[in-house]
């Protein structure tokens, strides 16, 4: 089986976007681009309103991604949890389509018995543990995000620790909505390592307007242009090439 | 990891319920829960065959991730370091499938609770074998991972640690699958995350430093300063500050080799007299548990093969 390219969008944000495009119709075309939307909602107290709420699940929900509401304290655990989370989904989805391939039409892991189920399993973490990754981080930084800021930064550079301790490579990007003069900048490019997250963070200043929805079309074209190997749908052709033997 | 959120609430089982497996067709009393977490819930169940521990969790990788590592620490023979595993299976409940596996009970308090109880001594005197335990665990390959004082139990009737909760349990070289900041390095900014023996040495030096202290401290610029004057702070871990350091800076090859030098800080006189600070409770107790330390002198030095009910 080919290793494949695991590409996730992690959307870290308190509240209701305001501005543009319905960000969950977004998230939708990301899947079916074969990026995953993930979306951690960032709580002060014991409250989010109930919009808020329902738009972190429904753009989750589109982006085929995994969503999570914490308090800033539990920052860290979450952002790995959920990117790991999300992983996991993404690698089962791709080795329940080979199962298909090999057992028929109806067969997905849970279906197998529990001895079975063990040998998979251990395919699945191989394929954790030495895939590429891309993430693209995209940070809500309107007004009411600013004192959540430092926690963020912290949270991924304990992310880049952990996934920089696999074997498989990964990329790394920082965009921030809104921007400048646009809707989305660019805080940092394709990387392999979060160090320079500092550099970005001093310069964010406070904006009304929260544009998720156009935040996330740009995230979408953030990701190189090269020759899409993730879609779901491109796994099936790995039946028609032949292996040498 | 524990964490409050407004997302739907893990699965759980009525206490007092039975559960069939479909595959194997065992069937469990729920007696009650032990512990719950974000990716799980453990109780103690009733089977057949006495007390077990079930772990059931909705989310399919976890358990048998789980199950293989609990396979791997239940050997034919020798002393099992986990909990044994007993059956896997899977419960269909309102059409859909969760899976769980049943694991053997073992009965005792955690390393936390028993070093506030026995005192200092003891950290040291447990720790010792706690590495040989892990170097046993590391010759096969493995990694333990998320190392602290909740997921070591101290058998009550044998007096032997014993690892529970293995879900970070992680092949050498990769990256550890599950980890508590506390006692992890990364988390202090003194190392990775890849799983090798030094990654489990420096857990288990946080948790000497955190079982004497009796608390934890809270981070503040990390880095192995922070660590060296959180040692100095107290006499006990202060007397071994050598061997905490080397271990914090990754500095032993093997868990063997910090066990060697750890042994020579080993009280000999130690006796099963609770602390100070546990003095005023549960004075019953103290004759019952003086009698398994008679037992304990007997059995320094052999492997005690533990019989399951």
């Amino acid at each position: 089986m080919k290793t494949p390219t695991i590409k996730q969008i992690l959307l870290i944000t308190d509240g209701c976007s305001n501005k543009g495009e319905n960000p969950s119709s977004v998230a939708f075309d990301a899947y079916q681009k074969g990026i995953t939307v993930n979306v951690i909602g960032v709580l002060d107290h014991d409250t989010i309103d109930e919009k808020g709420m329902s738009e972190i699940e429904s753009i989750a929900s589109a982006g085929g991604g995994v969503h999570q509401v914490v308090y800033t304290q539990q920052l860290s655990k979450t952002v790995q949890m959920v990117t790991r989370q999300s992983m996991n989904q993404t690698i089962q989805g791709v080795v329940n389509k080979q199962l298909q391939n090999i057992l028929g039409k109806n067969m997905t892991i849970e279906n197998l018995s529990p001895e079975k189920r063990g040998e998979i399993m251990e395919v699945v973490e191989d394929l954790g543990e030495t895939s590429k990754m891309d993430i693209l981080v995209l940070i809500d930084t309107s007004a009411s995000m600013n004192q959540k800021l430092n926690t963020v930064k912290e949270a991924l550079f304990d992310l880049s620790i952990s996934l920089n301790a696999r074997t498989g490579n990964n990329r790394f990007s920082v965009l921030l909505f809104p921007g400048k003069r646009s809707d989305v900048d660019v805080a940092l490019e394709w990387t392999d390592g979060l160090d320079s997250l500092n550099r970005i963070f001093r310069k964010i200043e406070m904006r009304g307007i929260t544009p998720t929805g156009p935040a996330l079309r740009e995230a979408i074209d953030h990701f190189s242009p090269t020759l899409n190997l993730n879609s779901p749908s491109d796994y099936e052709y790995e039946n028609y090439y032949e292996e040498t033997i | 990891m524990n964490m409050k959120t407004t997302t739907k609430k893990p699965f759980n089982l009525r206490v007092g319920s039975t559960i069939t497996g479909k595959w194997h067709k065992n069937a469990y009393f729920i007696n009650h829960v032990l512990g719950a977490g974000a990716i799980g819930t453990v109780y103690l169940a009733k089977s057949h065959a006495g007390p077990v521990a079930i772990k059931i969790s909705e989310n399919n990788i976890t358990v048998t991730s789980e199950v293989n590592v609990l396979k791997i620490l239940s050997p034919a023979q020798g002393k099992t370091l986990g909990p044994r595993l007993i059956d896997v299976d899977d419960i269909e409940i309102d059409g859909k499938i969760i899976p769980f596996y049943v694991m053997e009970y073992i009965e005792g308090v955690d390393f936390f609770r028993f070093a506030q109880y026995y005192g200092p001594g003891w950290v040291v005197k447990l720790t010792v074998a706690l590495l040989d335990n892990l170097h046993q665990l590391h010759k096969q390959g493995w990694i333990f991972g998320d190392l602290k004082p909740e997921n070591i139990i101290v058998e009550a009737r044998t007096l032997l640690v014993r690892f529970v909760d293995v879900g970070g349990t992680t092949r050498q070289g990769r990256a550890i699958k599950e980890f508590t900041e506390y006692f992890d390095r990364g988390f202090w900014g003194i190392g990775s995350r890849k799983a090798e023996p030094s990654y489990d040495l420096f857990a288990i030096a946080m948790m000497m430093i955190n079982t004497i202290h009796g608390k934890k401290v809270i981070k503040k610029e990390g880095g192995i300063k922070q660590l060296q004057t959180i040692i100095g702070q107290n006499g006990e871990t202060k007397k071994i500050s050598k061997v905490l350091m080397k271990a914090l800076q990754g500095q032993y090859k093997d868990a063997n080799e910090m066990k060697i030098e750890l042994e020579t800080y080993v009280d000999k006189n130690l006796s099963l007299r609770r602390s100070r600070k546990a003095q005023e409770k549960k004075r019953k107790r103290r004759s019952s548990l003086l009698e398994v330390a008679a037992v304990l002198a007997i059995a320094i030095g052999t492997y005690y093969f533990y019989m399951f009910y």
